[in-house]
C-alpha cells in the first residue's frame, strides 16, 4: 500500500511540473511574456524593472529557474487588474466554490443513483426510456444555457428565487441545480450499467437463495457493489465541477475561483490566470490521487496489480 | 435494426444548409447594426413583426441572420477539430497499439495525463496569451479530444494485432510502417467514423462555452454561444437574444448524438459502452 500511494504521489508531482512547464512556455510564445503581465498603460521604467527582478532578459532555463524558485515560495505574480497577488486572490475565493461543488454532488447523487438503480432493474420499459432520455439531454443542452434559462424561469417569469450573488439559502438554489445537473446524466448512466451487471452476478443469486428481501437484495447487496466503479471516477467528476464551476459562477455571479477565472480571461489578467491553473490543476491532482487511495483501500486488487 | 433517426437527420441538413447557403439565407447582415429597431421581440411575441423573424439584439442586429451564419462558426470549428484532434488521436492510437514496448507505455501515460488535466483551462491560457481567432480555437478543442480518440484505437488495435492477417503481413516481410498503413488503419476507419461523430456534439458545445467565456472567435463574427452571452444581461427585458441560440445548439447536439448512436450500433454494436 505505502508502495503504491509513493508511485501516485510521484505521478502526481511529474504531472504538476509538466503543467506548470506548459503554462510556463505558452506564456513566452508571444514575445517577451512581461506584456502580458503589465497592464498596458505602463511606464517604461516600471517594464524594465519587472524584467529585471523575473530575469525576463535572461537565457530561458535562467527564466525557468526563477520562475520554479517564486512557485516553490508560494509566489505566482501580481495580478493586473486586482493588485495583490494572484495566490492570495485565489484562496480568497476558493471557499465560496466549496460551499456549491459538494450540494451539486449531493445533487448529482440524489437523483443519479436512485435512477440508474431504477432504470437498470426495469430494463427497457418506460423508467429505463425516460432516464435515457434524461441522459441523452443532460449531455445536450449546454450548461452555461441551462443556468440561464433557469434563471428565466425561476427568477424573471416567476419571481421564486434571486438570479444571482451569494446570500442566504436560496441563493444557492440555481447555481447548485446548474452545476449538479451535467453530472446526473454521468452518475445515471454509470450507475445504471455497473447495476447490470452486478444484479447478474452469483452472489446476488444467493442472496435471492438465501431468502432475503427483494429490497435488501437490491439496495445493499446490489447497489453497494455497483458503486465501486462509480468510486473511481469520482476523481474526473470533481474536476468536471471545478471547470464547470466556471460558466456556472460566471452566469450567477457567484464569487467563487469559477468567476475568479473567467474575470482573468476578459480583463486578460495572464499572471492570475497562470495562477489559477496552476493552483486548480493541484487542487484536482490531489482530490484524483485522494480518491485512487481510497480505491485501493476498499478493492485490494488495484494495489496489487 | 432500428429504425434510421429521421428527425435528427432532417435537423442536421437543415443546419448545415444554413450554413454553407447562409449569404444565400440570412435576411440581413449578421453584423450590420441597425440601432432605431433594437430588441424587438420575434414575430409570435406582442410587438413582433414579420420583418424581423426571431427578432433583433440590443444593436438591432436580426438574431434570424447572425443564427444562420453562426452555425457556421460552429460547423467549421467541429470540423477543423475533429480532424485535427481526431486524426492525432487515430495516429498515436495506431502507433501505440502497434508498436507497443516503451512507445506505448510513454504515449499512454501523456494520454492519462491528458485525461487529468481538464483541456478548458489549456484553452483559456492560449486565447489569452495567443490571442482570440479560428486558429487558437480549433488548437484548444483539438487537445480536449485526441486523448480519448488515442485510448479507444489503441485498444482496438491491440486486438488486430492478434488476427492472423497481421501475422501473415509479418511473415511477408512487410514493414511495420506498410502493416499500419494498409492492414491496420482500414480496420479502425468504422470505429474512428463512430468516435467521429459521437464528437461532434462535445465540439459543438466546448466551442459554444469558449465563446461565451469570451474564448472564442472575437466578435463581431456571430457564434451561438456568443450571442447566448450577449443577451445573458437581458434575460429580463429580451429573453430572444439567449434563448434561441440555445435552442439552436442543443437541437443541434441532440440530433448529432442520436445520429451517432444510431451509426455505432449498425457499424459496430460492441462499442455501444462508448
Amino acid at each position: 500500500m505505502k508502495r503504491y500511494i509513493a508511485h501516485r504521489l510521484l505521478q502526481g508531482v511529474l504531472l504538476l511540473c509538466l503543467v506548470a512547464s506548459i503554462v510556463f512556455f505558452v506564456g513566452r510564445l508571444t514575445g517577451n511574456p512581461a506584456d502580458l503581465m503589465l497592464p498596458e498603460d505602463v511606464s517604461a521604467e516600471d517594464r524594465a524593472a519587472l524584467i529585471q527582478v523575473l530575469g525576463l532578459d535572461g537565457p530561458l532555463h535562467e527564466q525557468f529557474f526563477i520562475f520554479v524558485r517564486n512557485a516553490l515560495h508560494g509566489d505566482l505574480g501580481m495580478s493586473i487588474r486586482m493588485r495583490q497577488p494572484a495566490v492570495e486572490a485565489f484562496f480568497s475565493r476558493l471557499p465560496n466554490t466549496l460551499a456549491i461543488i459538494p450540494w451539486a454532488i449531493l445533487l448529482a447523487m440524489a437523483v443519479g443513483i436512485p435512477l440508474g438503480v431504477v432504470a437498470a432493474l426495469h430494463r427497457g420499459g418506460w423508467i429505463d426510456r425516460m432516464a435515457g432520455a434524461i441522459a441523452v439531454l443532460g449531455v445536450a443542452i449546454p450548461s452555461f444555457w441551462l443556468g440561464i434559462l433557469l434563471i428565466f424561469v425561476f427568477s424573471v417569469q416567476l419571481g421564486w428565487l434571486p438570479s444571482g450573488r451569494m446570500g442566504g439559502p436560496s441563493h444557492y438554489v440555481l447555481p447548485v441545480i446548474t452545476l449538479g445537473t451535467f453530472l446526473i446524466a454521468g452518475f445515471m448512466r454509470l450507475v445504471r450499467s455497473s447495476m447490470l451487471e452486478v444484479m447478474d452476478s452469483e452472489y446476488i443469486k444467493l442472496a435471492r437463495i438465501k431468502g432475503l428481501r427483494e429490497s435488501v437484495v437490491i439496495w445493499k447487496h446490489g447497489l453497494r457493489n455497483a458503486l465501486i466503479p462509480v468510486l473511481t471516477l469520482w476523481g474526473v467528476f470533481v474536476g468536471n465541477l471545478i471547470t464547470g464551476a466556471i460558466v456556472t459562477e460566471t452566469i450567477f455571479a457567484w464569487p467563487g475561483i469559477g468567476r475568479l477565472t473567467y474575470e482573468a480571461v476578459i480583463f486578460r489578467d495572464f499572471p492570475l490566470l497562470q495562477a489559477v491553473i496552476i493552483l486548480k490543476s493541484i487542487l484536482i491532482l490531489s482530490i484524483n490521487l485522494l480518491v485512487d487511495i481510497l480505491y485501493a483501500y476498499v478493492d485490494p486488487r488495484i494495489r496489487l496489480a | 435494426m432500428r429504425r434510421a433517426p429521421w428527425i435528427p437527420i432532417v435537423i442536421m441538413f437543415v443546419i448545415l444548409v444554413m450554413a454553407v447557403f447562409a449569404p444565400l439565407l440570412a435576411p440581413y447582415s449578421p453584423i450590420d447594426q441597425t440601432l432605431h429597431d433594437k430588441l424587438l421581440p420575434p414575430v409570435w411575441v406582442d410587438g413582433g413583426s414579420m420583418k424581423y423573424l426571431l427578432g433583433t439584439d440590443a444593436f438591432g442586429r436580426d438574431i434570424l441572420s447572425r443564427l444562420i451564419y453562426g452555425a457556421r462558426v460552429s460547423l467549421i470549428v467541429a470540423a477543423l477539430a475533429l480532424t485535427a484532434g481526431g486524426g492525432v488521436g487515430l495516429l498515436i492510437g495506431i502507433v501505440s497499439g502497434y508498436v507497443g514496448g516503451t512507445t506505448d507505455a510513454v504515449l499512454m501515460r501523456m494520454v492519462d495525463a491528458a485525461f487529468t488535466f481538464p483541456a478548458i483551462l489549456f484553452a483559456l491560457l492560449l486565447a489569452v496569451t495567443m490571442g482570440q481567432g479560428l486558429g487558437t480555437l480549433v488548437i484548444a478543442i483539438s487537445l480536449l479530444l485526441w486523448a480519448s480518440f488515442a485510448r479507444i484505437i489503441r485498444g482496438e488495435v491491440l486486438a488486430l494485432k492478434q488476427r492472423d492477417f497481421v501475422a501473415l503481413a509479418q511473415v511477408r516481410g512487410c514493414s511495420s510502417a506498410r502493416i499500419m498503413i494498409t492492414h491496420i488503419l482500414p480496420n479502425v476507419l468504422n470505429i474512428f467514423m463512430v468516435l467521429i461523430t459521437l464528437n461532434i456534439g462535445v465540439v459543438i458545445i466546448a466551442e459554444a462555452s469558449l465563446s461565451f467565456l469570451g474564448a472564442g472567435v472575437p466578435p463581431p463574427t456571430p457564434t451561438w454561444g456568443l450571442m447566448i452571452s450577449d443577451g445573458r444581461g437581458r434575460i429580463a427585458d429580451a429573453w430572444w437574444i439567449s434563448l434561441i441560440p440555445g435552442i439552436a445548439i442543443t437541437l443541434l447536439v441532440l440530433s448529432v448524438n442520436l445520429f451517432g448512436d444510431w451509426l455505432r450500433d449498425r457499424l459496430d454494436p460492441r462499442l455501444r459502452q462508448l
